[in-house]
């Protein structure tokens, strides 16, 4: 069954609706995500679950995956960051476009999990900002998917005016992120 | 003609091309800087350690009892192998014996976990050559195997399945079910898929003689597993080294002749139908056996006593809180055991001085092993070639950098 | 299958290197001989080599570190004879500060990467060897990290601090 798209508030009148931006902008970008699977280990196998004919990750709208930075703009964090990854992981999350959100999946990306050794990054959020955590070693498809969902409802309501505002700017700053 | 055309012909030109390590053809995160002479390879470098998690290092530091998570991570696409090869390491080192029927047991999660291992190496190869849906059908087989997976355990991937001395619990009736369930869909999944791919022009021409190896080279590189006899050498710890009583089936060990990317294929495809007779053997086997019920060894200072022994029993308390805390005692001794994992000869060598944790733990991990042959094996060869040539050795991540 | 016994491999080896084979036992099912350490190529060597043991596999070899002993570092080599299915494992120790083995890459290629591994564990050189340099960590990685004094977890957290965890 494929999610159902809430018809948007407004004036209606006979074909037409009126709206503001924000809104119509939010559904449209909400249900066309392109996420960027960054998919290192055991999280990514359940992620191809994921994506794959049971739990079937398009019926939300994001079935397009997109492998190249610049036109994703969900980037989707699945696996153990290790410390020679995170630099790799840096310049991907550094290279997409404004919006842009991030969904760490899984214990490790999110604070390196069971991994607490020399090698291995404590969390992802030391050097990128992250949106939605999901948690679980690995976690089920349908937390995988609920972690979408939750990215979309942020999408839908955040403001056009946000990527521009200067709490977010001061937020990329303190990541060194210009 | 003068003399100056001739300076125009230069040395030959090559491109260097990064290939990961996030790329979406690379299945994991591996970098191959390859120097290519148009769509050539003339060489490829591969660099490794982009998920290296210090599990060597982990696993002294932990009790006996907690290294099975840790070994789950290595080869995820198939954890119930790898948990029970460290339990079995670790019961040849206390020198515990196994009733038959959870050696039996163990074989069917084991041969379970086998497929499921097949099916993902084999149905990307179908991606990668170009074959989206046999990949999105036979994952539903998949999934059937991560539900038996969670009825026996809990978990579906990273299952942690049982313990040392034998297995957490019995499988339940449902799980029953749900493997006979599967014994009796899987065939026909299975048959579509090779329909799909076996014998069609197109698979064929993209993947015989793409990387192949000679047997020669196969054995000098380390290879084992499916890649070891897709080259023509039938060698399975399964046969040489019976583990959990795999003496006692009888089932083909599959080999191939040129070891290109079909052969890797086929014996993978192969193995998955002698896995399904295998748990079928073992079913029947459990009938046949007089014990019913039996599902660890009898061994309290190793196995977990039942919850209801904890709560009400100070004996059963106290071997608990031994257990959980590390403090039962190990022999000291030195012991390698190996299981054929999804990818090969999956080693382990445990040093152990009689402390709450290993000394020294060393994974023999199959593909840390064979994956340095990948150059050769590319080498002179298209890059398209390469790509199937990687998900054909099933190269796991998790595994490669430890 | 097997008609390699551990005796045979044993006084093969005794009357080829006399005095440089220290000791030889069987661990559980696992005949393990120790070398002494300027030897340990030529016994692989031999060991590969000889028509009848044909140990012509390498199934794996790591790194060691007791610091307790006066010969610290070793490494373990494990052979294999497919066909005879007999196992072998050979160790060796050294009591150097900076301990460098001989190269078996040229005998297995598949040395090639367990030796980068051995050198990124613990520091250890092998000399012949093509590239050594570390393989699984960061070059910019300072000390050894599976030598017992290697600290295992991350120095830099600062959420684990002891006012959270009351260590």
């Amino acid at each position: 069954m494929s999610q159902k798209v809430e018809k948007l508030d407004g004036f209606e009148g006979p074909g037409f609706l009126a709206t503001s931006l924000d809104k119509a902008v939010g559904l449209a970008r909400k249900n066309s995500l392109w996420p960027l699977p960054f998919a290192t280990s055991c999280c990514g196998i359940e992620f191809m679950a994921t994506m794959a004919s049971t739990y079937d990750l398009g019926r939300f709208g994001a079935e397009r995956l997109s492998f190249s930075p610049r036109q994703a703009d969900l980037l989707m964090v699945m696996g153990t960051i290790s410390k020679k990854m995170g630099p790799v992981l840096r310049q991907v999350y550094e290279q997409m476009a404004e919006p842009k959100w991030v969904l760490a999946v899984g214990a490790c990306a999110t604070t390196g999990g069971i991994f607490d050794t020399y090698s291995v990054l404590q969390g992802i959020d030391r050097i990128i900002p992250v949106d939605v955590y999901v948690p679980g070693c690995p976690p089920r498809p349908e937390q995988i998917l609920d972690g979408v969902l939750k990215i979309q409802e942020l999408v839908q309501n955040e403001s056009r005016r946000r990527r521009e505002s200067p709490e977010y700017l001061e937020l990329l700053a303190s990541y060194g992120i210009e | 003609m003068n003399s100056t055309t001739n300076e125009i012909i230069k040395e030959k030109e090559y491109t260097t091309l990064n290939l990961g390590p996030t790329h979406p053809a690379t299945h994991g995160i591996f970098q191959n800087v390859m120097k290519m002479d148009g769509e050539l390879i003339v060489e490829a470098e591969p660099t490794i350690g982009y998920i290296h998690r210090a599990f060597e290092k982990l696993a002294e530091r932990r009790p006996f009892s907690q290294i099975t998570p840790i070994t789950d991570r290595m080869n995820y696409c198939s954890s119930p192998i790898n948990n029970m090869g460290w339990h079995m390491t670790a019961e040849k080192l206390a020198g515990i014996e196994i009733p038959k029927r959870v050696q039996y047991l163990r074989v069917i999660i084991m041969e379970l976990s086998r497929i499921a291992d097949h099916i993902i190496c084999n149905s990307v190869i179908g991606v990668d050559s170009g074959a989206m849906t046999g990949f999105l059908y036979v994952f539903q087989w998949r999934e059937d195997i991560y539900e038996i997976f969670e009825e026996l355990c809990g978990a579906r991937l990273t299952t942690n399945i049982g313990r040392i001395g034998g297995l957490e619990r019995d499988f339940s009736q449902k799980a029953w079910l749900k493997i006979e369930r599967l014994l009796k869909d899987l065939p026909g999944g299975l048959k579509e898929f090779e329909n799909l791919l076996v014998r069609n022009r197109i698979f064929m021409d993209r993947t015989i003689k793409c990387g192949p190896i000679s047997a020669d080279r196969a054995l000098a590189y380390g290879f084992t597993g499916p890649n070891l006899r897709a080259a023509g050498v039938d060698y399975d710890v399964r046969v040489m080294n019976p583990y959990s009583s795999y003496q006692d089936f009888d089932f083909i060990v599959p080999i191939g002749t040129n070891g290109d990317t079909y052969d890797r294929f086929m014996v993978r495809e192969n193995e998955m139908w002698q896995s399904m007779s295998i748990i079928k053997q073992a079913m029947e086997k459990l009938d046949r056996l007089d014990d019913k019920t039996s599902f660890h060894a009898e061994v309290p200072e190793y196995f977990l006593p039942e919850k209801d022994e904890v709560y009400n029993t100070m004996e059963g308390l106290i071997w608990h809180f031994k257990i959980i805390m590390g403090e039962t005692q190990m022999p000291k001794g030195e012991v390698y055991h190996s299981v054929e994992g999804g990818n090969g000869e999956l080693g382990f060598y445990l040093v152990s001085d009689g402390g709450r944790t290993p000394y020294r733990l060393h994974f023999r991990r199959p593909c840390f092993i064979y994956y340095q042959a990948y150059p050769e094996m590319v080498k002179g060869a298209f890059l398209s070639d390469a790509i199937l040539t990687m998900s054909s050795m099933n190269v796991i991540a998790g595994e490669l950098d430890a | 299958m097997s008609n390699i016994t551990a005796e045979l491999a044993i006084e093969k080896l005794n009357n080829q290197f006399g005095d440089q084979i220290i000791s030889s036992e069987m661990l559980y099912d696992f005949l393990t001989v120790t070398v002494a350490r300027k030897s340990v190529k030529d016994v692989i060597k031999f060991l590969h080599d000889d028509a009848e043991l044909n140990c012509h596999f390498l199934t794996t070899m790591c790194g060691l570190h007791y610091p307790d002993q006066a010969e610290q570092f070793g490494m373990m080599y494990q052979l294999h004879n497919m066909v005879a299915n007999f196992r072998i494992r050979i160790k060796t120790f050294t009591s150097d500060a900076e301990p460098a083995f001989e190269t078996l890459t040229d005998i297995w290629p598949s040395a090639n990467w367990m030796e980068r591994e051995a050198y990124d564990f613990f520091g250890f050189r092998f000399h012949g060897h093509p590239k050594m340099k570390r393989i699984l960590n960061m070059d910019s990685l300072e000390g050894w990290p599976l030598r017992k004094e290697f600290p295992l977890e991350d120095p830099f957290r600062a959420d684990k601090d002891d006012k959270m965890f009351g260590r």
